[in-house]
């Protein structure tokens, strides 16, 4: 049986030469950010002796009168209408939830759902109302950074290479075998065992890898990249997707046609 | 008796140094993936490592959360082999409660805890090679590892030890001139502002002298704040997605 066997290697830096040209404003905690206080103050942010002074390291993002700093990696803090992906781990015991809910979610299940209500202290309320949302049965979950995970209008893809992806807010990523029948969403609440075919789960195991690839790059994930990636990846086997030269060589070319594809 | 001669009549210290000089710093960021944030520094020849976990919820007791703001939890750890002698150091004794309370006091007064009530914040730190100065670089290295999890923190908190030789106060001291028993001062600032988040002496020194110690301290504290703000920086846009929206 062939091994393969790597010794530890200094990383390289990140290489600038195929970013963007707009420079932006990258500011570190103690930084003045303006000192005209017609600015209302946002997230990594604050305000002290009529300056705007920034709290994170990061980049400053300007939205008409509002200022906030975009840190480079956060916990996820909850939106209203975020899709989020997350496993029970404890419930609430209470006479109702025992007769209404119990039957249909249980504590370890996957779910996905949406965000209904922050609260003040930061917590967030789910619902599960539409058959969209709820348990998720077989596939694959990958964890990546909440701020990699690009703001769109839906977050449920069908890539055309064969799966599906629900890539919520939080960071956590689900990918499936696409249902072959359109009324039966991942979701409800029954779980779908039926066994998955071989080619379907290459599938999955690649797009797998593509999305670790993208995020170990810091290249923003949403369907369009992570299809490109799917694409590029596709002269190379699956196991030989994480080496070094061949993440950067994939990469290359997915930035490359990402360019191509807004220029 | 051949004493070792901190300061010698030329204005040299025992590695060479100059009174005001500091040693070398290096400084890494995100060393470790699996944390929310973390960082590694040297100082001429002490090495800390630091991880932070959070802002999350409170684990153990819910009776412990605060409602309108996050509880700082720092623990402080010293490797075995991080002295001249292998030193078994269990966890909780004294040294390393005090350290640990020290950087907490420090770092509650730089982090904006209430933007997230009811949460804990951890701070980890050790250090893997101890030779003067330790409580600066932990902070130093706290300070990065918490920039790096995207913490909000007021300003920068930058540390530094000094101490007085022969009427002249010297910055950063490393362990040989710890060692010799003179009076030592460990600051820590924040150096936007100038305020002191924590200032600990625990040793005589005249008042008359005080002035000039803090001094020689707060300058050094600002000299590491401008390295800390060129390895953040460069962090910050090596780091920078480079295809956004």
């Amino acid at each position: 049986m062939a091994m393969e066997m790597r010794l530890p290697v200094a990383r390289k830096p990140l290489s600038e030469s195929v970013g963007r040209d707009t420079k932006k404003h990258l500011v570190v905690p103690g930084d003045t950010i303006t000192t005209d206080t017609g600015f209302m103050r946002g997230h990594g942010t604050y305000m002290g002796e009529e300056k705007l002074i920034a709290s994170v390291a990061g980049s400053v993002e300007r939205v008409n009168k509002l200022i906030c700093v975009k840190a480079l990696k956060t916990r996820y803090n909850g939106e209203v209408g975020d899709i989020v992906v997350g496993r029970i781990t404890e419930r609430r015991r209470s006479a109702e939830d025992e007769l209404a809910m119990r039957g249909f979610l249980q504590e370890v299940d996957l779910i996905s759902a949406e965000v209904q209500a922050v609260f003040s202290d930061g917590a967030v309320s789910l619902h599960t109302r539409s058959l969209k949302y709820g348990k998720l049965g077989q596939g694959v979950l990958v964890q990546v950074s909440p701020s990699l995970v690009k703001r769109q209008k839906t977050h449920f893809h069908d890539l055309p290479c064969g799966a599906s992806v629900i890539l919520g807010n939080n960071g956590f990523i689900w990918i499936y075998p696409t249902p072959e029948h359109k009324e039966e969403d991942a979701g409800g609440f029954t779980a779908n065992l039926e066994p998955v075919s071989l080619a379907d789960r290459e599938v999955i195991s690649r797009l797998r890898n593509c999305i670790v690839l993208l995020v170990t790059q810091r290249v923003m994930l949403y369907d369009t990249s992570i299809l490109y990636c799917y694409e590029a990846s596709l002269p190379h086997q699956i196991k030989d997707l994480l080496k070094p030269e061949i993440m950067e060589e994939v990469v290359m070319e997915t930035r490359q046609r990402l360019l191509e594809q807004e220029g | 008796m051949a004493g070792l001669e901190l300061l010698s009549d030329q204005g040299y210290r025992v590695d060479g140094r100059r009174a005001g000089e500091l040693r070398k710093i290096q400084a890494r960021m995100g060393v470790f993936a699996q944390a929310d944030g973390s960082a590694y520094i040297e100082q001429g020849n002490t090495k800390a490592l630091a991880v932070v976990y959070g802002p999350h919820e409170i684990r153990g007791s819910r009776a412990r959360a605060l409602p309108d703001r996050a509880l700082v939890n720092c623990q402080y750890s010293s490797a075995t082999f991080s002295t001249g002698e292998r030193k078994r150091r269990p966890h909780g004794d004294r040294k390393s409660c005090e350290m640990g309370l020290q950087l907490r006091q420090t770092f509650e007064a730089a982090i904006l805890t209430q933007l997230h009530p009811r949460s804990q914040i951890d701070i980890y730190v050790q250090v893997l090679q101890a030779d003067g100065g330790t409580y600066a670089a932990c902070v130093n290295a706290a300070t990065l590892a918490v920039l790096d999890a995207g913490v909000p923190m007021r300003d920068f908190v930058c540390a530094c030890s000094a101490g007085f030789v022969d009427s002249t106060a010297l910055a950063d001291l490393s362990h040989v001139e710890e060692a010799a028993g003179g009076p030592q001062l460990a600051l820590a600032l924040l150096p936007a502002s100038g305020q002191i988040a924590l200032l600990e002496m625990d040793a005589r020194l005249h008042e008359d002298h005080l002035e000039s110690v803090l001094e020689a301290a707060a300058r050094a504290a600002r000299d590491v704040h401008t390295l800390l703000d060129r390895v953040v920086r460069q962090h910050v846009r090596e780091a920078s997605v480079l295809l956004g929206d």
